[in-house]
């Protein structure tokens, strides 16, 4: 028996990746479905010499983390709907000033305290535009543990690279299932580490002054340097400037680095889309239904293809618009009421072919629900 | 091999859910198998209804839940009676009488096993009654060996439980070998 070969929660996988990731702070307060990531690194962390805390509550964890990458780590908090709301307002402090750090939403049912127990993917606009005020923000999930893993591990690497951060929008079904990972080995995914200034200490830090290639060093909080940080709008120094010269500056920043680099953070998988004549776009367990449809259709010979997002912001629009280009139909599923078919009606250049097939009773959309809407759009009836 | 959907069914604290992961886990790491497994998560603890899916096959596996089992396990009569109207044509359902009575003739085979009984009477250890249910249905299935069963609760008990472990299963195998 190989024992890089894992049989776990999706949770599990999240926290495997994100200690491989090189993940040395987590705070957060527990809540279902996210708790387990919570329970398995208290005991993990303390093994790599990272540290665990369990804060009061969901805004104070949010808060930790941000103090904590500020002194030079990675760091992670995990929470779900009800507590995803409560973080928006630090989240957006993360935003503003730079913060690399990664936060885990495994979403269930809501508004509010919703259907704690049961799947939904109906965060995904929250994860956007949760947080007030004009901004880019970074958000991937996954359907399976192998990808849950390698995409918690690109998360801090994009966390690292654009200083900012970003949101891993799991759900119940691939958190809460239980199915095979293997861990692989140190260096077979290669790993972003903090970019740290050149500036020697007694010398002036400008933390927020961009190198060459757009980058900001950093420099470990309470070291060397001393330095200011603000959620207001700031000046290289990161001190308050309310110049409209500054905030316009500083606005375009924090939203072309993210957008310019839509294209090499959309992370994607396909599955039959060459011929495909109906294309399903889907991410999380959703795209586990789906593509069980296409496995099952095709070898009945319907030409039906996957293309399976795991970028959800920035959304990858001209890759939709690629995929999707010669299907007569195109079909999001999801378990919301169209939160992303919004998005992919935007980016083709037919908006009338795109369709929703959904399910929001909190109940896993089956591969039957798929067929039967299909069937439907083709007007062949149930 | 065909794919396998399982149902484990019964009340909170009968071991069920600990049951349907072992059976799973088993087949990843011993047999090199692909399987799921998921659970209903519910307000139920011990004394609520709970419901474990597993899913075995050499294939990979998209869909994780199982919407008609091949094989369906009840371990309370609450369980039995919500559940067995799912089970697949020509499936089977394994149930314990001193559980389950069963009222309405399925189409499936029926396996009616004394199993806590033959645990009291030879261990009188109601503990390691999932264990002799997990028996059962892998000898009646055939879908894993019993030495990776062994090989998983090797990693999660200490050495001193294993004897018990090691005879529920036995048993388990024996009642579905009578059978």
């Amino acid at each position: 028996m190989k024992s890089n070969v894992k049989f776990v929660q999706g949770n599990e996988a999240c926290v495997e990746g994100a200690i491989y990731a090189g993940l040395k702070f987590f705070a957060g307060y527990p809540i279902t479905p996210s708790t387990e990531i919570a329970e398995a690194l208290s005991a993990r962390l303390p093994q790599v010499g990272g540290k665990f805390i369990q804060m009061e509550d969901e805004i104070a964890s949010m808060c930790a983390i941000i103090g904590a990458s500020l002194t030079g780590h990675k760091v992670m908090t995990a929470t779900s709907g009800p507590g995803f709301s409560l973080k928006q307002e630090a989240l957006g402090y993360a935003v503003m000033a730079e913060i690399p750090c990664v936060v885990v939403n495994v979403q269930r049912g809501g508004p509010s305290t919703g259907n704690p127990t049961h799947v939904a993917q109906g965060d995904v606009m929250q994860a956007r535009w949760g947080t007030h005020g004009d901004h880019a923000i970074v958000a991937m999930t996954a359907s399976n543990h192998q990808d849950v893993f390698a995409v918690t591990v690109e998360a801090f690497n994009i966390a690292e690279t654009y200083r900012t951060p970003v949101v891993l929008l799991f759900d119940e079904v691939v958190g809460h299932m239980r199915e095979k990972l293997v861990i692989p080995a140190p260096g077979e995914i290669p790993l972003v580490e903090r970019l740290h200034t050149s500036v020697p200490g007694g010398v002036d830090y400008h933390p927020y002054l961009p190198r060459e290639d757009g980058r900001l060093p950093m420099s470990d909080f309470g070291g060397v340097h001393r330095y200011n940080v603000t959620g207001l709008f700031h000046d290289m120094w990161g001190f308050p400037s309310d110049n409209p010269g500054v905030v316009h500056g500083l606005l375009r920043h924090l939203v072309d680095k993210i957008e310019n680099n839509t294209y090499q953070m959309a992370r994607y998988k396909e599955f039959c889309l060459e011929d495909a004549d109906t294309v399903l776009v889907s991410y999380g367990s959703s795209a586990r239904s789906a593509l069980h449809v296409v496995r099952n259709r095709r070898a009945r010979g319907e030409r039906l293809g996957l293309l399976e997002l795991q970028t959800l912001w920035p959304f990858p629009a001209a890759i939709v618009r690629e995929k999707c280009a010669r299907a007569r139909s195109v079909v999001v599923v999801e378990m919301n009421t169209g939160q992303i078919m919004r998005e992919v009606k935007a980016a083709v250049s037919d908006p009338e072919r795109v369709f929703l097939a959904n399910r929001i009773d909190g109940t896993l959309i089956t591969p039957t629900d798929i067929r039967n809407i299909l069937r439907l759009i083709q007007g062949r009836g149930v | 091999m065909e794919r396998c959907r399982i149902v484990f069914s019964g009340s909170g604290g009968q071991g069920v859910i600990t049951a349907a992961i072992l059976l799973a886990e088993a087949a990843v790491i011993e047999e090199g198998l692909n399987a799921v497994q998921t659970q209903v998560y519910g307000a139920a603890a011990r004394g609520g209804a709970t419901r474990s899916d597993v899913i075995v096959a050499e294939e990979e596996i998209f869909f994780p839940k199982v919407l008609q089992p091949n094989v369906l396990v009840c371990l309370t009569q609450e369980a039995y009676n919500k559940f067995y109207p799912i089970i697949r044509p020509g499936g089977m359902l394994i149930t314990d009488p001193r559980y389950v009575k069963i009222e309405t003739k399925v189409d499936a085979r029926q396996r009616e096993l004394e199993m806590f009984r033959a645990v009291m009477d030879r261990i009188g250890k109601p503990i390691v009654f999932n264990i002799c249910m997990l028996g059962a249905v892998i000898r009646l299935t055939g879908l894993i060996r019993p030495e990776s069963v062994m090989k998983m609760l090797e990693r999660r008990l200490p050495p001193a439980f294993m004897d018990m472990n090691r005879q529920a299963l036995q048993i388990g195998i024996e009642l579905a070998e009578a059978a």
